[in-house]
């Protein structure tokens, strides 16, 4: 019986961060620091003709101007295409950073910015994924082009069949905290405070951008406020920072405007799908193709695997998915919180909403008719699978039988009332990931690992996780992140962070244990002679038997009779071979009210109720907050968020928070989240599988079915916005 | 550009500063004070992260220059807690779970403390009110909703 995972733990940083205490990038205290701003370019392709930095050098406080012109170039690395400024007379995209104003304090550098004139040779440019089409392209790697059956033949002879397009615009992650670096160098070596979800990789950006090894980088991100994958590519103010700081032989720091953020992280890619679902009288799907454009950049290629893991949602002998990529003229797009998955989900629960409504059959109906009882792609067994638990808890919770199936039946004065539901599915992965246990013997334990906590609450988890494993409580336990100092950890994405860190911490604890039990054999006497490592554990400072509690010896009496004060273990956790005999994946079922105004096509979401499996819960409180979280967020993608590019100046027009829309608290009525266990002994140690992402993958779906009941149209492209509806 | 000097109360301290006129309260506070606890989020006014208190109303000092500050009182986030004991606020956000990041916290915190000043027990429409201000990117609200109902009911700590 766990004494501390599954419990509601409030989370340990939460004092540093209700008393302002909590240091984010742009917060560190660093003598003599001088202040960077970038200058953006103003057109979407060509080349500088000329640059004038005179007036801006002359202004007061002004150190230096960096152009390209002046700018030293970094080392090329083939491994890392990501975009570095200042290194050419030409321009990609639009905002691009054509120079670099530092000054002694923010507000000359930004003054100053102002001054810089900049001439262009501007050439013609395409930022429209819809004027591209004809130039798809597979991306050069390949994945996802395989087809399962004959889905051509299969659709054809389909007794029912639907077919749309769906599209889903620019949207940007815009985390609360804007993307900032502070940089300084001793002699050759570089230290740095960034924003990232994954200190790891900004290191080695940085080492190979300056030719210098690794070692001597030191990236530190203690606190992220906020990120949904736009600090996971090295983006490129962290080398900007590094190379005026160590041209200047003084600390610098850059923060971007909230502007800057739009042109200064990449985005959730413009996407255009089409969905076609053959099926036969009886709701059983026969085929399904599903086609996917978005668009990546001039300089380098991106996608987010769109179509991907909607291959393994429906049992269907006959599919194919597939995802082309588009060159714009604009920044590289990135992965945004469930990337590609809820913009699949998007398209394909769409299209199986419109195929319940052709067969005239309750859509929950349709999911279970067609529920894949083992993964349709690869024909394995799921390590676990409980979403036809989640969708009949969920169904029962929402009171979906009661629900009447004609469009336009439901209404409550001037406001139609609409319910509808969607699949979510995400991964369950595991990455490599190492930590590093000290015990000591006063009875406390520090615990180290170079990952990340953007906010889902990864500093409680460990904690949690390192009280359980070495049974001590959870104040005992010091646990830190997000340093290159401690071993190595994978970037905070892709939800695998409590699967592939806290295996590593699982891991070190029972090495500590084995140290432990090491160091008490030697004893003649030993009371727990002859057990193994496995058939012991720590709890509450003894080392005890497991099948006898009564068999134990002090572990700090221990550590002090060999004359430790402390032990320390590291351990690698890697994903277990088992892993490859199964399909794993998370899953959930979402139910929507909304109320669409008859006269205004406003539409609100009244309730949700929203049922997840994935795995084990660590702790409910913060992992209820990570679901409530990711509704709400697929709430702004149904309903309010796009970033509107103005083509003819390839220029995005709405850069800040005033116009980008992104959900507020009176948009957020009635959420419930439930987690619906599953015990997984093949997923990992601790049998936690992804959670941050799946929350929102079915609500941008499920409220689009919803608001086709309501209305009785069915807006095929993001955001719903009352025009749509009128 | 000159600078003026203004004499301002901050978390109960008084300080006279050399203020450039296009300095923002905001910059004061995590630049000159280092009280890095008011957060910028935007520096246009638009995301409530600079909220802070000044002479009791919740202001944005992002939008504030410092020298409109002279002779004021400024209580920002580090300014609440008393001898080490959280505010009722901050430990109602603590342990209700009000916030993930924490980058919209001090300023979500700084509303509703002003809310509860002037408003010791305010119905669930006027807590969303007064934190209508305030953008949070994590959360999705509904804790932070219950925070501050908590925090009205903490009694034992009311009186202060
Ligand atoms: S930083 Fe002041 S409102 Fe956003
Ligand atoms: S907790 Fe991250 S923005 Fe509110």
């Amino acid at each position: 019986m766990a004494r501390y995972i599954g419990k509601e733990m409030s989370r340990v940083e939460g004092i540093a961060k209700v008393t302002g205490r909590a240091k984010y990038a742009a917060e560190f205290r660093v003598p003599n620091l001088a202040y960077g701003f970038i200058v953006s370019s103003s057109i979407a392709k060509g080349t500088i003709k000329s640059i004038d930095t005179r007036e801006a050098e002359r202004a007061p406080g002004v150190i230096r101007v960096f152009t390209h012109l002046n700018a030293p170039k970094f080392r090329n690395d083939p491994q890392d295409r990501s975009f570095r400024a200042l290194q050419s007379d030409r321009i990609y995209f639009n905002m691009q950073p054509v120079a670099l104003v530092v000054a002694e304090t923010y507000e000359q550098a930004r003054y100053a910015s102002r001054l810089v004139k900049v001439d262009y040779n501007a050439e013609k440019h395409q930022t429209d994924t819809e004027a591209l089409l004809a130039s798809a392209r597979d991306p050069s790697h390949g994945r996802g082009t395989r087809v399962r059956g004959n889905p051509e033949v299969a659709l054809r002879e389909a007794p029912v069949k639907v077919e749309a397009e769906y599209r889903i615009p620019i949207e940007h992650h815009n985390p609360m905290e804007p993307h900032a670096a502070i940089a300084f160098w001793e002699g050759d070596r570089l230290t740095i405070f960034d924003k990232t979800q994954g200190v790891y990789e900004v290191r080695r950006h940085l080492a190979s951008s300056f030719g210098i090894p690794e070692e001597d980088v030191t990236v530190i991100s203690p606190f992220v406020g906020g990120a949904f994958g736009s600090a996971l590519r090295p983006n490129y103010y962290p080398t900007l920072t590094a190379m005026a700081a160590r041209e200047l032989k003084r600390p610098v720091k850059i923060v971007y405007t909230r502007t800057q953020m739009f042109a200064g992280h990449g985005y959730r890619p413009y996407t255009i799908q089409r969905v076609a679902l053959g099926a036969d009288r009886s709701g059983k799907l026969t085929a399904i193709i599903h086609e996917a454009v978005h668009n990546t950049s001039s300089f380098e290629e991106f996608d987010d695997n769109t179509t991907g893991f909607a291959r393994q949602v429906y049992a269907c002998p006959n599919l194919r998915a597939s995802l082309k990529i588009v060159s714009t003229d604009l920044h590289t797009p990135t992965w945004m919180r469930a990337p590609g998955a809820v913009s699949g989900m998007f398209a394909l629960e769409s299209a199986m909403d419109e195929l319940a409504y052709a067969l005239k059959i309750d859509p929950l109906q349709l999911r279970l008719i067609n529920y894949a009882e083992t993964d349709p792609e690869s024909g394995k067994p799921w390590s676990s699978k409980a979403l036809r638990e989640c969708y009949l808890l969920g169904a029962k919770k929402f009171g979906w039988e009661k629900r009447k199936f004609e469009p336009r039946s439901m209404r409550d004065g001037e406001w139609l009332i609409g319910w509808g539901m969607a699949t979510g599915v995400w991964g369950a992965f595991q990455a490599p990931a190492a930590a590093r246990i000290t015990l000591r013997a006063d009875g406390t334990a520090h615990v180290v690992s170079a990952t990340s906590d953007i906010g889902p609450g990864t500093y409680t988890a460990m904690t949690i996780i390192a009280a359980e494993f070495l049974g001590l409580k959870p104040e005992q336990i010091k646990f830190e992140l997000g340093d290159t100092r401690f071993p190595r950890a994978p970037l905070e994405g892709g939800s695998m962070t409590t699967a592939s860190v806290g295996s590593a911490v699982h891991g070190a604890a029972m090495a500590i244990v084995a140290r432990l039990l090491d160091l008490a054999n030697r004893n003649e006497d030993s009371p727990l002679k002859g057990a193994a490592a496995s058939d012991v554990e720590l709890l509450d400072g003894r080392l005890q038997l497991k099948s006898d509690p009564s068999r134990y010896v002090d572990a700090f009496d221990l550590m002090k009779r060999h004359n430790l004060n402390e032990i320390t273990e590291t351990f690698e956790a890697r994903p277990s071979r088992e892993r490859e005999d199964y399909a794993m994946l998370a899953h959930g079922a979402q139910f929507v009210e909304v109320k669409v105004h008859s006269e205004l096509g406003i539409v609100r979401v009244t309730r949700i109720v929203e049922v997840t499996a994935c795995g084990r819960i660590v702790n409910p409180k913060t992992a209820h907050s990570q679901e409530i979280g990711g509704v709400v967020w697929g709430i702004g993608m149904a309903l309010q968020e796009a970033t509107e590019v103005d083509h003819r100046y390839g220029r995005i027009v709405n850069p800040n928070l005033q116009h980008y829309h992104v959900p507020v608290n009176a948009d957020v009525l009635e959420v419930e989240t439930i987690f619906v266990e599953e015990d997984d002994k093949i997923v990992n140690p601790l049998g936690v599988k992804g959670m941050g992402e799946l929350g929102m993958v079915g609500i941008p779906a499920a409220i689009a079915n919803a608001v086709f009941h309501a209305t009785g149209k069915r807006i095929r492209e993001l955001p719903i916005t009352p025009d749509k509806l009128l | 550009m000159r600078c003026e000097l203004i004499t301002i109360k901050v978390n109960g301290e008084e300080r006279t500063l050399a203020v450039a006129p296009n300095r923002t309260l905001l910059n004061l506070l995590r630049e000159d004070l280092n009280l890095t606890g008011t957060k910028q989020g935007c520096d246009d006014g638009d995301c409530g992260a600079c909220t802070v208190l000044v002479d009791g109303r919740p202001v944005l000092a992002c939008i504030k220059l410092a020298a409109q500050c002279d002779g004021c009182e400024v209580t920002t986030i580090e300014g609440l807690a008393r001898e080490g004991r959280l505010d009722r606020v901050q430990e109602a956000f603590w342990h209700e779970g009000g916030m993930q990041c924490g980058f919209c916290t001090p300023g979500m915190i700084m509303s509703s403390y002003a809310l509860l000043q002037r408003n010791p027990h305010p119905t669930e429409a006027e807590i969303r009110q007064a934190i209508s201000n305030n953008l949070c990117r994590c959360t999705g609200y509904t804790k932070i909703v219950a925070a501050v109902k908590r925090a009205a009911t903490f009694a034992e700590f009311t009186q202060r």
